[in-house]
């Protein structure tokens, strides 16, 4: 069967979810086989990593473990990807839709002369990306017509479901080229909140806005979130006051989200916020202006003052999960 | 320093786009045509580090006629001059082949750095910088949030997934900035005036050097194929708050068994 590359993202070991829903995504293309770029110093090493690979399908798993390539921005991560495509000729390489796997996967397109496609929501037979595109207003099927297809996903298109297979190692040694190590990277700051669901992977997502008024209020957001398991978003005006980090914006800069159910609370619903949610499933606002633009977009909103309304919609869910 | 930086006409924020029915590329006829939010960033950023290092900025876009509004836009706004890349063979040119006819007009441009912007509204791909900094052999400092020159190096915080990385490289490089960096400018009326006799050179894939089978629908590595507008969506229930509006909003989450 034919070779389907697969970049892993992870965290310093800890395989991100998106690579396991990838590896079910690959094989039904063929036979996946994961790329893992990096030392993964914590989280018991590369070993819980490549166990996770093989236990989602990963036939082979190649390893570029020098440290090195993770103190430079972006472009080692092309180049161990080039040079396994050009020593094992695979099918086609998945990438993670991140910014950063969106900007390996452009590097690696001209690396190679191969066209690329980001944010597939999915992939069928001959390799054939499916794209929703000005805001979900039109499907698109689109196919890379000259080079190994080049394909980001994103995260949340396919259920990852386990399937065992061999996860052969094979160590991978890359020498960089001096145009690879050009942008160092000096330090890499955490600001996130941790604790709940990650925004991009999570079924609920909760987000606040300017109508919460400072950045305290967001408490209310947090609660209700917490009540359904969600993970928390904020609009740009939410993120630049300070009242919530940068890290979970969502929209055009932001993050983009597709969960099950997005609800947009003080929030207006400005085109570059909307750009990243209106893929969601369900979407559901509490606003108290009726003409804010978000209720265009809405299975169900509630015009009315969020700081009646979040309250009482969350101790009604508190109290029908203890009933 | 000198720096180019890179803007792209896209369909105004607010309309409707569509595919051309014909070759199910952008149609840009049938809409306004305003220049990519986040390029005004990039410009702004240009203008500064310009302001403060000496140096000349360069407009450079590529797209059709109509696209030397927004070269007006950003002269007007205070950039030196401009290219414009400009010829039919460009049409329908996938981000392998932009990439490519870019740094070809760039590489007639004297500069040490490229800024942009990082996502373009109709292609949302976010690939274009990244493909630059390949094609150029530069330096890569993308998804910018703060910008620092000095001494030949250039240093950005970048944002992340998880809050920030720093990064620094040696000129030339490319940056793509995100829209907290910096609050652009309107033009003035003086820098409006002024904008009509700053230098704009036109080229075409010829003047470049670029080769036409590397462009245009030809010259691209992706094919798109079918197409479909999705169904409008159905009206939402919007219910006034009348002091139970919570419940209200818990029994459709129940009823749609997200509790
Ligand atoms: C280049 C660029 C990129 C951008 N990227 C993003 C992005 O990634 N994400 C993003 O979100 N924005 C982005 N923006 C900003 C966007 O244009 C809006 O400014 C922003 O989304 C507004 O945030 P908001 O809805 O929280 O605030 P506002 O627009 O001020 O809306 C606040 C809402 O809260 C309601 N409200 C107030 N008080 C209450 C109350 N007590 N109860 C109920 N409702 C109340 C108001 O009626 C109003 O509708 C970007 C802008 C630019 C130019
Ligand atoms: N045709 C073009 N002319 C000039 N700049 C462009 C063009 N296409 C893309 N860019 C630049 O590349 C950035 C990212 O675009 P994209 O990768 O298409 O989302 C934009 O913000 C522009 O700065």
């Amino acid at each position: 069967m034919a070779e389907v590359l697969v970049l892993v993202e992870h965290v310093d070991g800890a395989v991100k979810k998106v690579t396991l829903e990838l590896l079910t995504l690959a094989r039904s293309l063929g036979e996946p086989s994961a790329v893992f770029v990096g030392s993964a110093a914590g989280n018991g090493g590369a070993d819980n990593a490549k166990a996770k690979l093989a236990e989602y399908g990963a036939a082979k798993i190649y390893v570029a473990g020098d440290s090195e390539l993770e103190s430079y921005l972006v472009a080692p991560k092309a180049e161990v990807l080039a040079q396994i495509v050009a020593s094992s000729s695979p099918a086609a390489v998945l990438i993670p839709s991140t910014p950063e796997g969106k900007e390996v996967a452009g590097r690696l397109a001209v690396k190679l002369d191969s066209g690329v496609i980001t944010d597939a929501v999915g992939v069928d037979d001959g390799f054939t990306a499916r794209q929703s595109i000005f805001g979900g207003a039109f499907n698109v099927s689109s196919t890379v017509s000259r080079g190994t297809p080049i394909i980001t996903v994103r995260p949340n298109s396919t259920a990852p479901e386990p399937s065992p297979a061999a996860g052969a190692e094979e160590q991978v040694s890359v020498t960089l080229p001096d145009t690879a190590k050009q942008a160092k990277v000096l330090d890499r700051v955490t600001e996130k909140k941790g604790g709940r669901p990650e925004l991009t992977e999570a079924a609920i997502v909760v987000s606040g806005g300017r109508g919460l008024g400072d950045g305290s209020n967001f408490a209310l957001i947090e609660k209700l979130a917490d009540s359904l398991g969600a993970a928390v978003g904020a609009s740009r005006a939410a993120t630049d006051a300070g009242w919530y980090p940068h890290t979970n914006q969502v929209g055009q800069t932001g993050k983009t989200v597709s969960p099950q159910l997005y609800m947009a609370i003080g929030i207006s619903g400005a085109i570059q916020h909307r750009a990243g949610m209106q893929t969601s499933k369900t979407i559901v606002a509490i606003n108290k202006d009726p003409e804010a633009p978000i209720f265009e977009l809405v299975d169900f909103g509630i015009v009315g003052d969020l700081f009646n309304v979040v309250p009482q919609l969350t101790d009604d869910i508190e109290k029908r999960h203890s009933s | 320093m000198n720096i180019v930086v890179c803007v792209k006409q896209v369909p105004d924020t607010w309309a409707e786009k569509k595919l051309s029915a014909t070759d199910k590329t952008v149609d840009r006829e049938s809409v306004d045509g305003v220049m990519n939010e986040l390029d005004e960033y990039a410009v702004e950023e240009a203008l500064r580090i310009a302001e403060a290092s000496g140096g000349e900025v360069t407009v450079l876009t590529m797209g059709p006629d109509k696209s030397v509004e927004t070269i007006r836009k950003a002269l007007s706004m205070g950039a030196d001059k401009a290219v414009h890349l400009v010829d039919d063979g460009l049409h329908g040119s996938d981000a392998l082949a932009t990439s490519y006819a870019l740094a070809k007009a760039i590489g007639t441009i004297e500069h040490d750095l490229v800024i942009l912007g990082v996502e373009s509204t109709d292609a949302r791909m976010s690939v274009v910088p990244a493909m630059l900094a390949e094609r150029l052999g530069a330096a890569q400092l993308t998804f910018a949030r703060k910008v620092e020159v000095g001494g030949g190096t250039v240093k950005i915080e970048r944002l992340t997934d998880t809050g920030y990385d720093v990064v620094e490289a040696s000129t030339p490089a490319v940056v793509s900035v995100v829209e907290k960096i910096n609050e652009p400018r309107y033009p003035s009326f003086k820098g409006i005036m002024a904008a009509k006799k700053k230098p704009l050179t036109t080229l075409t894939l010829a003047d470049a050097g670029i080769e036409a089978d590397k462009v245009g629908l030809g010259g691209s590595a992706t094919t798109v194929g079918d197409v479909a507008a999705r169904p409008p969506k159905q009206a939402g229930q919007i219910v006034k708050d009348e002091g139970d509006g919570g419940t209200k909003l818990a029994e459709f989450l129940a009823s749609q068994k997200f509790i």
